[in-house]
């Protein structure tokens, strides 16, 4: 056993944590939102320069990570400090699944990812559907050579934004995925902000007409990849979420030592002390939890998502303990847009919101750990 | 032991219901029901129809104006007004400072702004907290010094909800700053129209605007806009909390909430089922109801203990906690039941927009935005860390 990071992970971290400490204020970041823009594109290639998307790839995907742990380290220092540039959707949802199913001309998009060039999201998810990530309606019908699908999809992450879109459809009652450019005729998108400053897209498709050859992967091949990818999205945002609790306890930790009323820092009050040693131990489980899961993403399935799971709903569970908590204990100023508290509060109350929340994920234990 | 109303209270909650049903405008309802933003004149609206009716200032007595109604019948109303997605009537004037004029006023401030609270003409906004004085509110700095027939205030307040709205803010102000903290407090009313006083506004964690700044540079206020006494306002101060602090367990709140989250919880389906059939959400939907169960009980003990002449001392603290809490639990299941859905920020729906597209349920676009606005409750109001210490002192002598 050995709990330390491997030298490279140790560099790559510093690296980012240097650019983000850089280039990423809290005050920039608020005026980016404000402009109304989904997130800012020069982080976006400075992030790709720096081997960031790389690190979600596999060698042999022509990228110099992809494990768990490159996964955890990266995703921890991008929730430290709340980047909403889309590294998820393009290098976690988007980019596994091309490298888990591409053909040959299909994964040119990698490289292309890798770069910062391209921008790509998974349209999967369908009004109604909740978490359940077998619940798809849209229709793909085959019409000659052709395939023309008609649905709707929702909480598209970063859908407005990108360049390519995977989507699912059903076919046969198989789900099938398919790669379509966003100006694809039969397609029309609409952005929205959400909650947490992060930007989603509502995707129609009508009459969307695509070929053979923009099938990704065999038929009986999307669902099996979708669960993997599902389970590095959920690593992912576990690992966000560690780091926005993180900078959540320093800012509350700091402020504690600050604020004077009654004559004295707050943080001398022993319940706010020990109300803090409950966060702080709190977030060391987020912590084991978030290492557990890097450590059996490439596991069998069952043992794998029995850590999905497991973590998932943990990280829910700490995240809204921690949100609250924080807010608490620095009283109005944590409830106030300009501080940056409320915007990892945010956050991590938005991160239970996605792939499954507490109780999805502790129904979803229970199955596995007792099959 | 009786737990049951009376003839007269079954009638009371009769006659308010049909009240409510005839005279609440339904798109306020609406809005409430749905978690949307009100707008100034939304509330304005509410409030001149209940003052048509004699019934916007419960606590008053008649001869001001008010219904005067008793502990019971308040809560009557109160819980029939959550029921009917009445909104809740802006308690600055009405439940905070009214009761101080009346007791601590001269007649001349009684005439003057007691009508204008109900009419409307006058918007108040309660000036007390500080940057530096927030649970700690006796070290409040906001200077007033007299200048012949004037005070001349300097300083900031801050969190003032609603100050947008509001044309008189009364405040805390020091006049005195060689004397203990508590006993240099004064309290000031202060027509914010004067030259010198500036309201910014603050956004919240749920993108809204409720609270404000409110800055005071060499505003000149009329000595005759001194309540009581120079240098008592502390005790003002302290009068005026117990009146914030009744009706502060909010069942009429919860019961609203509770209800809106089991017709959301039963009509969203979840892995094949409605959500209320989860087993792990069901338990915590039921959990809340028992505990409100309970603590209407809790509520209607403390509550007619005060109606015999006891004031509801630090019972008051318990309400307040318990309360709280209670609401908050409500808005995070309420959140958690829109599951994705309570992802997108949709201002324009929340706005009150009559074309903005929900995108989901019509309860999910309010959903997040509650849950964090409801995070205020166990801050203001004298947070409820301060409120254990009170029990803890008050009623466990600890
Ligand atoms: C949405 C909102 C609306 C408001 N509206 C108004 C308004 O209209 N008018 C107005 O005057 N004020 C208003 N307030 C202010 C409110 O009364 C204060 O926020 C409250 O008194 C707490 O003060 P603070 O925010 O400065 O927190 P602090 O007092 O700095 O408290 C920070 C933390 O320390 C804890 N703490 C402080 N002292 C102790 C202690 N002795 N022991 C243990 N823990 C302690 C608190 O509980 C809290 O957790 C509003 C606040 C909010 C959030």
């Amino acid at each position: 056993m050995d709990f330390n990071l491997s030298e490279e992970r140790r560099m790559l971290r510093d690296m980012l944590q240097r650019l983000l400490s850089e280039r990423y204020s809290h005050d920039a970041r608020r005026k980016l939102l404000a402009s109304g823009a989904a997130y800012d594109t020069e982080i976006l290639s400075e992030l790709a320069d720096l081997g960031i998307l790389g690190a979600m790839f596999s060698e042999a995907d022509n990228g110099f990570g992809g494990t768990g742990f490159d996964i955890a380290v990266v995703f921890e220092e991008l929730g430290r400090s709340g980047v909403i540039e889309p590294v998820l959707a393009v290098a976690v949802l988007g980019g596994a699944l091309i490298a888990q199913l591409g053909t040959d001309t299909q994964r040119h998009l990698i490289d292309q990812i890798i770069s910062g060039q391209t921008v790509i999201a998974l349209a999967h998810s369908e009004p109604g559907a909740r978490y359940d990530i077998g619940d798809v309606s849209s229709l793909a019908v085959a019409e000659g050579d052709d395939i023309v699908i008609n649905g709707a999809k929702t909480h598209v992450i970063n859908g407005a934004q990108a360049d390519h879109l995977i989507v699912s459809a059903r076919m046969d009652t198989e789900i099938v995925l398919f790669l379509v450019s966003k100006d694809t005729r039969g397609l029309s998108i609409v952005n929205h902000a959400n909650v947490d400053g992060t930007s989603g897209a509502r995707l129609q498709m009508t009459d969307l007409r695509v070929s053979k050859a923009q099938q990704l992967g065999g038929h009986g091949t999307a669902i099996t990849a979708l669960n993997a990818t599902m389970a590095r999205a959920i690593l992912a945002v576990s690992a966000e979420a560690l780091g926005a609790m993180e900078a959540a306890k320093d800012l509350t930790v700091t402020y504690l030592k600050e604020r004077r009323q009654f004559g004295m820092p707050i943080g001398k009050f022993q319940v706010l002390q020990h109300r803090m040693a409950d966060v702080l131990i709190e977030i060391e489980q987020a912590r084991s939890a978030v290492i557990n899961l890097a450590g059996h993403l490439d596991a069998e399935p069952k043992l794998r998502d029995l850590h999905v799971s497991a973590t998932k709903n943990l990280i829910g569970r700490v995240g809204a303990l921690v949100a609250e908590e924080a807010i608490q204990l620095h009283g109005g100023i944590g409830m106030t847009d300009e501080y940056a508290l409320s915007h990892f509060a945010r956050r991590l109350t938005m991160i239970d919101h996605m792939f499954g929340d507490v109780d999805y994920h502790i129904e979803r234990f229970i199955q596995l750990s007792s099959a | 032991m009786d737990l049951g109303y009376t003839t007269e209270q079954d009638a009371f909650r009769t006659m308010v219901r049909a009240f409510l049903s005839e005279k609440l405008p339904a798109s306020i309802a609406e809005k409430t029901r749905l978690g949307k933003r009100l707008s100034k004149a939304d509330m304005e609206t509410w409030h001149s129809i209940l003052n048509e009716k004699g019934w916007l200032a419960p606590n008053w007595p008649k001869a001001y104006g008010g219904a005067e109604w008793d502990v019971v019948q308040r809560q009557i109303f109160e819980e029939e007004a959550c029921f009917a997605h009445a909104p809740r009537v802006v308690p600055f004037g009405l439940t905070m400072l009214a009761p101080v004029l009346m007791k601590y006023g001269t007649e001349a401030q009684r005439q003057k702004f007691l009508p204008r609270i109900l009419t409307g003409e006058d918007w108040w906004c309660q000036g007390y907290s500080e940057p530096g004085a927030g649970s700690d509110l006796a070290a409040l700095k906001t200077r007033a010094v007299l200048d012949g027939d004037h005070y001349v205030v300097n300083g900031q307040k801050t969190w003032t909800t609603l100050g947008q709205h509001a044309n008189w803010i009364f405040c805390l102000v020091r006049t005195n700053t060689e004397v203990k903290k508590q006993e240099g407090i004064s309290f000031l009313l202060i027509d914010m129209k004067t030259p010198g006083v500036v309201v910014r506004p603050i956004t919240l964690i749920d993108g809204d605007a409720e609270v404000n700044e409110v800055f005071f540079d060499n505003v000149r206020v009329p000595v005759e806009n001194l309540v009581g006494e120079q240098d008592k306002g502390w005790t003002y101060a302290k009068y005026l909390l117990t009146h914030e602090r009744t009706n502060i367990a909010g069942v009429g709140f919860s019961d609203a909430a509770l209800r809106t989250l089991k017709h959301v919880a039963a009509n969203t389906i979840a892995g094949g089922k409605p959500l209320s059939r989860n087993p792990h959400f069901a338990a915590r939907v039921a959990q809340a109801e028992i505990d409100l169960m309970a603590m209407r009980t809790t509520n209607l003990r403390v509550v007619s203990a005060a109606a015999k002449g006891q004031a509801p001392g630090a019972e008051s603290s318990m309400l307040k906690i318990k309360g709280t809490l209670l609401r908050q639990e409500l808005t995070a299941l309420l959140r958690r039941a829109a599951g994705p859905d309570a992802m997108p920020y949709l201002p324009d729906y929340l706005e009150g927009g009559d074309n903005a597209d929900s995108m989901g349920p019509e309860h999910a676009p309010a959903a997040a935005p509650g849950y964090f606005n409801m995070r205020k409750l166990s801050i203001f109001g004298g947070s409820n860390e301060i409120q254990r210490t009170i029990i803890s002192k008050a009623i466990l002598d600890l």
